[in-house]
């Protein structure tokens, strides 16, 4: 039995080297995305997509009391690593009309590239917006998971890579205890803004990539309340059952009507 | 590294990065060491979270290091002295200082001579400089009651004398000859003149200076201060913005002179922290490409009476006490292993076919005088000085002035291709056509494509198997240089010329291996640890070392890395214990954290629990503990030397700083440097204000300008033509001058654009819009970049007014997968008076919204700046 793994980013302690990044990009075989000056503070690759798997964010705040960081003064400058989130119910998943899309037995979401027709549905359903298309040959990509790695017992190429230990890797259950202490550390210390991110109130469900951000998600591009689509199926399946029920009901009505006649 | 060198004994870093998580507060100044060290930064982290440990980050910008510091202080730059002597004025005057440790293990208590002048006797100088030499006789900072060594050049004083092979100190007089006042109380002990002299040294005048508020000061101050005695220690980290100023060594010798008094040298979390640019820039002073020292810190020969008979050499170089007295057997046994049976007592064992120093032939010296047509080849191998090094315009164009260039590399560098490709041949300066150098491109292999080793920041020796061939052509350093050498030699053997005696004697018979003859490796790394000549068996460690001809060693200091022909210790991957022994091997003798007899008091029990590193067992008659001691095994605390002992026999049990004549860390610093026996606040070279503290001296009177038509200089203090503060910097995401970097796409997209980072209030003043074009210029340059508007950077309100920064990160060039502007045409060659080493770190520029003309126009538009009323 295979153990269910994940990923802790705690952002707290990440430097913002962008050693992620590259390991990602070098193990995986992806190309450069492109060289172009964002202005963005120190981040010239934007987001996650096709080409870009982990990807740091740099969230620059002027002058803001006791947000960023450490310092609890001057400008804020935090760093956080993002990935795919892997989530308990995926949108991506869901929507995949192929198959290509599967849930890993260490419970991540894998898109089989050989299998994936470019529809892009994937791309849609996704909460986060880390599916993207690759526009030169149709397909979807996201972050593996590093599926390969895991099969043979090694650590994905990120949180191998990164030398604070910010991202860490292991039994999600486990994983989940470290972040709860850690925030309660935090809080002592006075960080009261720590928290986690882990939305598994919302449809979601929870996900296999846990973070440790302070104040709003919505600062590192989170969404507080991430919702797939597949929240609204019962409620499209009702109404579709109800107006199938009524067009026959009246289908019925205008028979049976005839009949009298 | 003589800042550290004089300051302890030894120029390396005096711990490692695995020891500061051991810190209870942690001082990173003249370093962004999450940005440049990410990896190292993991401890300082690891301080932070398991510890509660403080971190301060002082820096001009607000860097990735200062977001994960607890407490980050804008300065200006160029201010550091300021800065750390009001920290050093701050222990002193509320006697904070670590008591037991500075009267046992520094030089606090000793007396001072009756003729010696401070700095606040005689207005920013201190006695004995000669007006006309623009340099200082040392004399008068002898101790009183040291005899001079009356050599016809005094060590560290010589005229083309760098400072690299001075680290020693007590050269220039005999130091264990002294008289002592244990209460510190006398008017002439270096406890009291040091409390003087940094007395104006205060949190208003840090205020005035620097640009940091005194409140702000006072707080910083006592979380540091407070984290030291017994049962605390505090570490200070730095890199090349301590060093590249023109008064660096000077910097490094406050922070020493403050760790001295906190007692946080030779304990764990403490120390100096030197944080090396480079994967192996320590190994490279170590086993050096410097001009003016040997392996292992052995000084170069120069061109002077004392040094053209060995014997002479050795008097000049050994001390009567402490390490050192070993000088002869390091010496005469590199001369063993380089000449081989040629080497015999009658010839001097080869000293005189040694090359002899006769001017300044560092990087600097020799490029001024290849612009003036002074030199006729050049190879250059691991360095793009087009792109790194400063004044590259001056750079570039004085390659052109040579008759051959050698570029090893891995791509077509800058300095490779700058007669076809750059900025000179844009502006017409140069043409390809007008060039008459020729010039050899050579592919060379990349660091897994070959054996070899680092030695990395902390002295940890680690070596490196070959992962992959080479492709095509391309060759290893070490290849390059055995068959370099070897056809060299064949040339000289039939050429019986005197010149070539010296060639034709070099021992030079490395076994090669491979369809290339590439050389056995460990051979070579037989002979830097040493064996013994009779039969060959390697020795075991630098104790093993004699001066009667019956050892060879290349380099002392890395003796024992390689004991046995099957134990090369550098290749050991077994880590154990808390500082790691068992994986690769530090100098010296695997120690990892320096003068660690300090670890413990007097009577070698530990100062406390909590901070035990290394003691005396009592029961064993030996030092033991976490680290290997770095001192004699078995000599007792309370060991006492005899009258008119040698060496290392001369220094009591209680005294950690072995190298030293006297063994002790040196608060003041009687001989080994240019400068001065003390810090004392000096301007940089272009600097907006005046000195506030030595007005009659603005600048280091011993550093030099090197000015020149093609090196001018800003008008200083104060120039209205260019008013802002320039001080440039690495990024994480690239490599230095970017040749490694630039070159790779997955690295190349992280930073692909030059930018300035300035403030919100200086690009509103200047109508720059974030992301926009500006222009920056300084009296040698021009150059555009993309303007990165930022309250990372701040105005800082020095002498009433508002100073502006600008900061420019200085990895692009010309060629490359991302191309940008040289930062360092923007940078003045000028030169510390002791590492010879730029002033990148504070210079004044002008800014301007929009691009730079371009062509022709750059250099008209540079004229047009320059004629500006100032």
């Amino acid at each position: 039995m295979s153990p269910v793994t994940a990923f802790l980013t705690d952002s707290t302690i990440c430097i913002g080297c962008k050693a992620c990044e590259v390991a990602c990009k070098e193990w995986n075989g992806i190309k450069a995305d492109g060289l172009e000056f964002s202005g963005f503070s120190y981040d010239n690759t934007g987001a996650v997509g096709h080409s870009t798997w982990r990807h740091v964010k740099f969230v620059e705040q002027g002058p803001v009391i006791g947000l960023g960081g450490n310092a609890l003064e001057f400008p804020a400058w935090g760093f956080s690593s993002d990935v795919c989130k892997h989530c308990e119910v995926a949108g991506c998943l869901e929507a995949c009309p192929t198959g290509s899309i599967v849930r890993t037995e260490f419970g991540g979401v894998y898109i089989q590239p050989d299998v994936c027709n470019g529809c892009a549905y994937c791309v849609v359903a996704c909460p986060f917006g880390v599916v993207e298309r690759n526009q030169s040959d149709g397909r979807a990509f996201k972050c593996t998971f590093c599926y390969d790695r895991q099969k043979v017992g090694l650590t994905p190429a990120c949180a191998t890579a990164c030398p604070t230990e910010s991202i860490k890797f292991g039994e999600i259950s486990e994983l989940r205890e470290t972040a709860q202490a850690r925030v309660e550390a935090l809080h002592e210390r006075g960080v009261e803004d720590a928290r986690i991110y882990d939305p598994r109130d919302s449809s979601v469900g929870g996900t296999h990539s846990i973070f440790i951000l302070r104040g709003d998600p919505r600062t590192y591009n989170l969404p507080p309340q991430p919702r797939v689509p597949g929240e609204y199926m019962s409620a499209g399946w009702t109404s579709a059952a109800i107006a199938a029920g009524a067009m026959l009901a009246g289908a019925l009505i205008a028979f049976l009507g005839d009949s009298r006649r | 590294m003589p800042g550290l060198g004089t300051s302890f004994g030894r120029g390396g870093s005096t711990t490692a990065p695995q020891d500061l998580a051991n810190s209870d507060a942690i001082l990173i100044m003249g370093s962004s060491m999450a940005e440049n060290h990410p990896v190292g930064f993991q401890w300082v982290i690891e301080a932070r979270e398991k510890n509660g440990a403080k971190v301060i980050h002082v820096d001009p910008r607000f860097t990735r290091t200062s977001a994960m510091a607890d407490y980050w202080l804008p300065l200006r730059a160029g201010s550091d002295i300021v800065f750390l002597g009001a920290l050093v004025n701050y222990v002193l005057q509320g006697e904070r200082d670590f008591r037991e440790y500075v009267v046992h293990y520094t030089n606090a208590s000793t007396i001072l001579r009756e003729d010696f002048r401070d700095t606040e006797d005689l207005g920013g100088l201190f006695s004995g400089w000669d007006k006309e030499k623009q340099k200082y006789d040392p004399e008068s900072w002898l101790y009183e009651g040291s005899p001079a060594k009356n050599t016809a050049s005094p060590a560290g004083h010589a005229d083309a004398g760098g400072g690299h092979g001075k680290d020693r100190g007590g050269e220039a007089g005999e130091m264990s000859k002294r008289r002592q006042d244990k209460t510190l109380q006398h008017p002439r002990c270096v406890y009291q003149v040091v409390k003087k002299h940094f007395s104006r040294y205060t949190p208003e005048m840090v205020e005035r200076t620097c640009g940091i508020t005194k409140e702000k000061f006072l707080e910083i101050a006592e979380v540091f201060v407070s984290n030291a005695g017994p049962e605390r220690t505090g570490a200070i980290c730095y890199a090349v913005g301590w060093t590249q100023h023109s008064d660096g060594v000077q910097i490094i010798r406050t922070a020493a002179i403050l760790q001295l008094l906190l007692g946080n040298v030779g304990r764990p979390g403490g120390g100096i922290m030197a944080l090396r640019g480079h994967a192996s820039i320590q190994g490279s002073t170590d086993v050096p490409t410097l001009y003016d020292i040997l392996p292992g810190y052995i000084p170069m020969p120069f061109f002077e009476a004392d040094s053209h008979k060995l014997k002479d050499y050795i008097k000049k170089h050994r001390a009567s006490t402490g390490w050192w007295h070993n000088f002869d057997k390091y010496i005469v046994s590199i001369l063993k292993a380089w000449y081989g049976e040629a080497a015999a007592e009658d010839n001097d064992w080869g000293f005189n076919w040694l090359p002899r120093v006769t001017g300044d032939h560092s990087h600097f010296g020799y490029w001024l005088d290849m612009a003036d047509a002074k030199l006729e080849g050049l190879f250059v191998m691991g360095q793009n000085p087009a792109v790194g090094a400063a004044n590259s315009r001056l750079e570039r164009k004085a390659m052109a002035q040579l008759k051959w260039l050698v570029v090893r590399e891995m791509v077509e560098t800058e300095t490779a291709a700058f007669w076809h490709d750059g900025p000179e041949i844009e502006r017409g300066e140069l043409r390809p056509e007008d060039i008459g150098t020729e010039i050899f491109f050579l592919p060379a292999a990349g660091h897994a494509e070959k054996d070899g080793s680092f030695t990395n920041t902390q002295r940890l020796i680690q070596f490196h198997q070959q992962a992959v061939d080479p492709p095509g052509d391309c060759r290893s350093e070490l290849w390059f240089m055995y068959h370099l050498g070897r056809r060299l030699k064949a040339k000289a053997a039939d050429d019986r010329r005197p010149r070539n005696t010296g060639l034709r004697a070099l021992t030079w018979d490395y076994g090669t291996h491979g369809q290339h003859a590439e050389p056995n490796i460990r051979e070579v790394l037989r002979e830097i640890n040493g064996y013994t000549v009779g039969d060959g068996k390697h020795v075991a460690g630098y104790r093993d070392l004699a001066a009667d001809g019956s050892t060879a060693c290349g380099c002392w200091i890395y003796s024992g890395i390689f004991p046995t022909p099957d134990d090369l210790k550098i290749e050991q991957r077994k880590p154990n214990g808390r500082y790691g022994h068992g994986w690769a091997y530090a100098w010296p003798s695997d120690r990892r954290i320096l003068y660690n007899r300090a670890s413990a008091r007097p009577d070698g029990k530990p100062w406390s629990e909590r901070k035990a590193l290394v003691w005396w067992d009592e029961n064993e008659k030996k030092w033991t503990g976490h680290d290997t001691p770095d001192f004699t095994p078995d000599k007792a605390p309370d060991y006492r030397p005899k009258k008119n002992a040698k060496g290392d026999d001369a220094l009591g049990g209680d005294k950690p700083f072995i190298m030293h004549s006297d063994g002790e860390g040196w608060i003041y610093v009687p001989s080994g440097l240019k400068d001065g026996p003390l810090p004392a606040h000096y301007e940089p070279f272009e600097s907006p204000v005046a000195n506030a503290l030595y007005p009659e001296h603005g600048e280091n009177p011993a550093a030099q300008k090197k000015e020149r038509p093609d090196n001018a200089y800003a008008f200083s203090p104060g120039d209205a033509r260019f008013p802002y503060v320039l001080t440039t910097y690495r990024l994480t995401e690239h490599h230095t001058a970017g040749g490694m970097s630039r070159t790779l796409s997955h690295l190349a997209e992280l930073q692909p654009e030059l930018f300035c980072e300035i403030s919100p209030q200086l690009a509103q003043e200047l109508s720059i819009e974030h992301g926009a074009w500006a222009t920056i210029s300084t009296p040698r340059g021009i150059i555009e970049a993309r303007a990165l508007v930022t309250s990372r950077m701040l105005p800082l309100a020095i002498e009433g007014r508002w100073v502006h920064q600008v900061g420019l990160p200085y990895h692009w060039g010309f060629r490359g997968l991302v191309k940008g502007d040289v930062v360092n045409d923007l940078i003045a060659i000028s030169e510390e008076p002791n590492v010879r080493i730029m002033e990148t770190k504070g210079l004044l520029c002008n800014v301007r919204a929009g691009r730079r003309p371009g062509g022709k126009g750059d250099l008209q538009q540079l004229k047009k700046e320059m004629n500006h009323p100032a």
